[in-house]
């Protein structure tokens, strides 16, 4: 049985979703097995060491760093503040005196005895992870952080920016074949997650992030919009920590290209709720893919499991996902099994599939994605 | 080596485990056969054995010899079961992510940098006290980094203590984190003034995992690698490997620890320069990076370009070398968003492949900038050392040439191997050789070859233990020889005579600006008399006759006459013309649209 290459993001209305949050560094877990959490519950905490600064004071001092230990008044494990003295040497009979003042507050780590220097290690910076979606702890790790478990509807996208975020779903365009202009970006989507259509043009979404739209969800981007949005370019698709006002979540690819309809009709059903959107993406060693989490009520019936195993069959539904035909939807009719020549010159398995409009392709099975569910 | 039989040996990929099964035949090492299954270091598997058994298993399947018995590898040999020896190299997980620091960017963190890169390491910064950076900004960079490791140079034996003490001060302040194993303390290595080994260690010993060894660069004219490139193999068995999953059983089936993909590939190409006595730049183009490796006049240069890559870091190369730069290569008039798009969603759909000529022509032109930019990086690197006083003689007092020559010379090399999809799987051979030619830019006589199956990690770790099979099974199953380049170096004017090649009593002209190809069967031996044009230098210097030995290959004897340096039209049309015509030299235009 052959299996697609390219495994399909998964759209699905109902479905178990388990998230991992844990901190970077060892800290407390603050919630037990079991418990219900939201997504602004700070599951794990820790505090990450502050940076240390170095204190030249022998160059403050104009002394010799073997002479240090003369005119220090601190040591190692000592707590000091800002503008305190912890070294002063006098001269001049003692009429003049010279000062060496802590620049920060923090704990004295460092005084070297081959160069003088003077470390003071400043306060440390508290880090939490917070739940990010509405769920149950299903595992503790300890010293690090817990597994959650929640039901709901998972939408993956293909590429993202910016991290996590939550708001309510709001739809603005009328079909996912629409692009999103400025225009109909309005104040009163600020803290929403704004689905668009193919697009949203460079205006709409800097207009969106001038006034605080949580997240944008789109088929396509234009390639020179989303490095204008940024600011610079992007260079491998490792992303999450943008300093960006909107996340943003485009589920087809890059250019105008309509949003999948059943990808558009979830998050038209899911409107009005309250979602988990996250646009962090790693395309290697790690595979994430930005997603769009919305929490159900747990129902009599069992949910989708979330993993399903799906192999290129007859009929299968699927995406192409290279030109020609790119982003088009066709179903399965024909996997010849052996490797034939394509107009690259290259010898690779095909299969052949019936586009929406009834035209018959030849497609690289590499250039396949299957639609999950 | 007489009583080894069969060897088995895998090279764990980021998403591709590799088998390869070696067996002697008569007096000679030959490839069998050839396995692979998806790598298993993610979830749901998280044991990189399971990828290599499945790998194992469909060798067991190709040649119908039992290895595997309880899914462990039967080693040695039982009967007619099992394998001799078993060996493994690994990139996977992102390989080995290093931080450098020295004194002078330009002369201890140099060096660091090419021990570091000759163990095999991606270089994720370096960090000199001299590198324009306020601490601050370097504390805050040496934070954000998560490392598997540091090296720390710098002072020569009986120089600067202070320095090394400040950087000391420096990591302290960064409080460094490694990237794997939460909670573990982060391995440095310390390579630098022996002198001041002592109150570096004081410093860090409480925060790091520090391991002093000989100073990399104890004199200004000397460079002393070894020991640090074995520190940080040992130290990347011991922690790197360690953490990846399932890394510490595997590591129990093998015969030789396991080494990392890019140190075991510099090895075998490190054991053919010596064995042929050549000159050899070797290139491994991924998804995500690239590597070079060159050895010339004995000298070993590796380097990893580990933002320069086809699939995963492709707007990398996008970004780096421009659109223009890409554009240039393609043999057909191209809208500019068009290809931008095309590269962004290759980035974000990595396994798809071209399937229209175009969309091929446009990956090789990518391909192109990514080799070009990966060489001009290890060009910098590949040099003499710098902080050297050349002065021996007035004589040469008085013509100081610049320290810090690059040590790559083209007209000395003699073989290009090229490895890597874009290059291996190329749909036509020629189209490897063209963008080998158009990215590197040969002089003189050079010999062009692929990588057939991309077994070269796996022929490194033999090359260590048996350098004979390893060789044997390189030349006879490994290389694909496309055939000799002869490129004569200068430039002319279009259709003026660049240069004669006399070959079996015939003559055979060739205007400036043109290739020809000329037929030349794989392992055919020629003597042939390069008579340059006039201003040209054929290898024995400008307008000399030049006597070689070329070869041929799967695509022939190639002449390239389009001028050294290699001058584009700077207009699109000519520019597309001058290409299409380099792609009928190799017979490579049909297809392509009018």
């Amino acid at each position: 049985m052959a299996t697609a290459y390219t495994p399909g993001l998964k759209v699905t209305p109902d479905t178990n979703i388990r998230k991992t949050r844990r901190l970077p560094l060892k800290g407390q877990v603050m919630v037990g097995m079991g418990a219900q959490v939201e997504p602004d519950t700070v599951v794990a905490m820790t505090e990450l060491p502050g940076i240390m600064q170095t204190v030249r004071v022998p160059e403050v001092l104009g002394i010799e760093p073997s002479d240090l230990g003369r005119y220090l008044k601190v040591a190692v494990g000592d707590r000091v503040e800002r503008g305190m003295m912890i070294a002063e040497s006098k001269s001049m009979f003692g009429l003049i005196k010279n000062e060496c003042k802590s620049p920060v507050g923090g704990v004295v780590e460092l005084i070297s005895p081959v160069s003088g220097h003077v470390g003071i290690r400043h306060k440390p910076t508290p880090v939490e992870v917070r739940a990010h979606i509405c769920g149950r702890v299903i595992e503790i790790i300890p010293d690090e952080g817990v597994i959650l478990e929640a039901r709901g509807a998972l939408i993956q996208g293909i590429f993202g920016i910016g991290g996590e975020r939550l708001g309510q779903i709001k739809v603005v365009v009328d079909s996912p074949a629409d692009i999103l202009e400025e225009d109909r970006v309005t104040e009163d989507l600020a803290g929403k997650v704004v689905i668009a259509g193919s697009n949203i043009t460079g205006a709409a979404l800097r207009k969106a992030a001038s006034i605080g739209v949580s997240g944008v969800v789109t088929g396509g981007i234009i390639d020179k919009d989303l490095v204008a949005y940024l600011g610079y370019d992007i260079g491998v698709a490792i992303t999450g920590q943008e300093a960006v006002a909107t996340s943003l979540i485009v589920t087809e690819g890059f250019g105008v290209i309509r949003m999948a309809e059943r990808t558009f009709q979830l998050l038209k059903h899911l409107e009005g709720q309250q979602a988990s959107i996250d646009g962090s993406t790693q395309i290697r060693a790690g595979v994430i893919r930005p997603e769009i989490i919305v929490p159900c009520e747990m129902s009599a019936e069992s949910a989708q499991p979330a993993e399903s195993e799906q192999s290129l069959d007859i009929g299968t539904k699927i995406r192409l996902i290279r030109s020609p035909h790119f982003g088009q939807l066709a179903e399965v009719t024909a996997l010849p099994a052996e490797p034939v020549v394509i107009e690259s010159g290259a010898k690779v398995r095909i299969l052949e599939a019936r586009l929406s409009g009834g035209e018959v392709v030849s497609v690289p099975r590499a250039n396949v994605e299957i639609i999950q569910g | 080596m007489s009583e080894i039989r069969t060897i088995l040996a895998t090279d764990c990929g980021s998403t591709t485990t590799k088998a390869i099964l070696i067996e002697k035949q008569g007096d000679e090492y030959r490839l069998v056969v050839r396995g692979e299954a998806p790598t298993t270091v993610e979830a749901p598997f998280d044991d990189v054995t399971v990828g290599v058994v499945n790998a194992v298993r469909e060798v067991e399947e190709l040649s119908g010899r039992r290895i595997l018995c309880g899914g462990k590898i039967v080693v040695p040999t039982q009967g007619d079961e099992g394998v001799d020896i078993y060996l493994s190299t690994s990139s996977a997980g992102g390989g080995l992510q290093m931080t450098v620091t020295g004194v002078v960017k330009s002369m201890s963190a140099e060096s660091a940098e090419r021990a570091a890169l000759g163990a095999g390491a991606i270089i994720m910064d370096v960090i000199a006290v001299d590198d324009g950076r306020k601490e601050y900004e370097k504390v805050k960079r040496i934070r954000e980094l998560r490392p598997d490791m540091i090296l720390m140079s710098g002072g020569t034996d009986g120089g600067t203590v202070t320095h090394l003490v400040e950087i000391a001060e420096m990591l302290l302040s960064a409080d460094p984190k490694p990237r794997l194993g939460i909670g573990l303390k982060l391995p440095v290595i310390y390579a630098g003034n022996r002198e001041a080994a002592a109150p570096v260690k004081d410093i860090l010993d409480a925060k790091v995992d520090i391991k002093v060894v000989d100073n990399l660069r104890p004199t200004l004219e000397r460079e002393n690698l070894g020991p640090a490139r074995e520190a940080i193999h040992e130290l990347f068995l011991q922690h790197v490997m360690q953490q990846a999953p399932g890394y510490g059983k595997l590591m129990t089936w093998t015969s030789a620890g396991i080494m990392s993909t890019p140190n075991a590939v510099g090895k075998i190409i490190q054991t053919i320069a010596e064995q042929e006595g050549i000159n050899v730049l070797a290139v491994d183009i991924g998804g995500a990076t690239t590597d070079v490796f060159s050895v010339f006049a004995g000298d070993f240069t590796r380097t990893v370009s580990a933002n320069l890559g086809m699939s995963y870091s492709i707007c990398n190369v996008l970004a780096e070398a421009g659109l223009g730069n890409i554009r240039r290569w393609v043999p057909f008039e191209t809208d500019e968003e068009y290809v931008r798009e095309q590269l962004r969603n290759k980035m974000i759909r990595p396994t798809t492949i071209p399937q229209t000529i175009e969309d091929l022509y446009i990956e090789q032109a990518v391909a192109r900038e990514a080799l070009r930019l990966a060489f001009d990086h290890h060009k910098s690197l590949a040099r003499e050392l710098t902080g050297v006083q050349q002065t021996r003689t007035i004589g040469e007092a008085l013509s100081q040439g610049a320290t810090g020559k690059s040590l790559v010379r083209m007209m000395d090399l003699d073989m290009i191997v090229g490895s890597g999809g874009v290059l291996s799987h190329a749909p036509r051979r020629e189209q490897s050789a063209l963008m080998m030619l158009d990215a590197y830019q040969p002089e003189g006589v050079t010999m062009l070859a692929v990588d057939s199956i991309f077994m070269m990690p796996q022929l490194g770790i033999l090359s260590t233990v048996m350098p004979e099979a390893a060789s044997q099974v390189f030349k006879r199953d490994c290389l694909i020889k496309l055939g000799s380049v002869i490129a004569p170096v200068g430039n002319g004017s279009e259709g003026r005579h660049a240069c004669t090649i006399v070959m079996n009593g015939e003559r055979i002209e060739i205007p400036f600006g043109t290739i020809k190809v000329i037929p030349l069967a794989e392992g055919e031996k020629r003597q042939v008399e390069i008579e340059p044009g006039r201003g040209f230098d054929a290898g024995s210097g400008k307008n000399k006759t030049h006597t070689a030995e070329v070869e041929g290959g799967i695509v022939g004897m190639i002449i390239d006459a389009r001028g050294r340096p290699l001058n584009l039209p700077s207009d699109t049309g000519k520019r597309v013309a001058k290409a299409r015509e380099s792609l009928k030299a190799f017979g490579l235009n049909e297809g392509l649209k009018e």
